[in-house]
């Protein structure tokens, strides 16, 4: 089973990284930016009986480690392994 | 006092506080490796700078969840004290010993600069050496130092008294001129409830020798020593 792990800074928690990016962006002549947030994606593989355990696993694995709570929201995607560029759901 | 100096892969300050412990203050130091859980014999568990697991994922998320930082709220609970500089300070907080969190710099640069830190609470075994209010000068070597913490988590660090360091001007002043990476309300160091851990941005090992720039550091460990003594008294520089 592969799954997708999102990780992105809460809102209302200020993204040097993001404002950065941005006004690099808005040097390029990218001027209709109105704003930019950086995140982290991991992806994951492991071997679970079915969908809803291997989700269960990796939202441990975001409780445990993945993401900081004080700082950060997570979004799981499990892509089905068996369906090859199936659809992420 | 017999202390600790954990080492994990990717530490650069274990020595320095090595140094400082057996040649400064000449008191029992030995090296504590990451994958040790027993920490029988130590009254004083540091956490140094560094890197720690290459800081991947987050500065400190890794080494927060490594067997030896496993085996410290027991530590703590049975009387031990520890002290967490700079990487050792994300590692606490990721670990949850200490609450809050540690974050890229606002101004985005790796600061290595001397700074100025007034002292806000003296009850605790690291400062009880020192004076309210008194400004001591210690460098910061870091890219991640901000502190974040929620509104209720701040409310119960003002209210538990344990707001121990604040970045400040030459006078005292907490200003934000004086705030080198965006720290919320200028911390840079704290303890937890029970004032048993101190977790702070700077490097007091840095600044425990004339010829390395400056003293103040040492007062840290001094206050510690001082708290072994049966009258209340400490060693004075």
């Amino acid at each position: 089973m592969k799954a997708r792990v999102l990780v992105r800074l809460k809102p209302g928690i200020l993204d040097v990284q993001g404002a950065a990016v941005k006004r690099a962006l808005t040097g390029l002549g990218f001027t209709e930016l109105t704003d930019l947030r950086v995140g982290k994606v991991i992806e994951v593989e492991l071997d679970a009986a079915s969908l809803e355990l291997a989700r269960a696993r990796v939202a441990d694995m975001c409780r445990q480690l993945l993401a900081n709570p004080i700082l950060e929201d997570y979004t799981i995607e499990t892509v089905d392994d068996l369906a090859p560029g199936g659809a992420v759901r | 006092m017999r202390f600790g100096v954990v080492v994990f892969p990717g530490t650069w300050s274990d020595c320095d506080f090595h140094h400082v412990i057996s040649e400064v203050l000449h008191e029992p130091v030995k090296y504590v490796w990451h994958r040790e859980r027993n920490l029988e014999g130590l009254e004083c568990v540091i956490l140094p700078g560094g890197f720690s697991y290459g800081d991947y994922l987050r500065a400190g998320a890794i080494a927060g969840r490594s067997p030896v930082v496993e085996a410290l709220p027991d530590f703590v609970a049975g009387g031990g004290l520890v002290l967490g500089s700079c990487n050792g300070f994300q590692i606490l907080c990721e670990a949850g010993i200490l609450p809050g969190a540690l974050m890229r710099n606002e101004c985005l640069q790796y600061r290595c600069q001397s700074t100025h830190l007034v002292v806000e609470n003296v009850e605790t075994p690291f400062t009880r050496g020192l004076r309210r209010g008194q400004v001591l000068t210690m460098p910061i070597s870091h890219g991640e130092g901000k502190y974040h913490a929620s509104p209720e988590t701040l409310a119960e660090l003002r209210q538990g008294n344990q707001i121990v360091f604040r970045y400040a001007d030459a006078d005292g002043r907490v200003t934000r001129a004086a705030n080198p990476n965006g720290s919320l309300e200028n911390i840079a160091g704290i303890v937890n409830r029970a004032a048993t851990v101190l977790g702070l941005m700077p490097h007091p090992e840095r600044a425990c020798e004339a010829a390395m720039g400056g003293t103040d550091g040492i007062l840290l460990f001094h206050s510690l020593l001082g708290s072994l003594v049966e009258d209340g008294t400490f060693l004075k520089r």
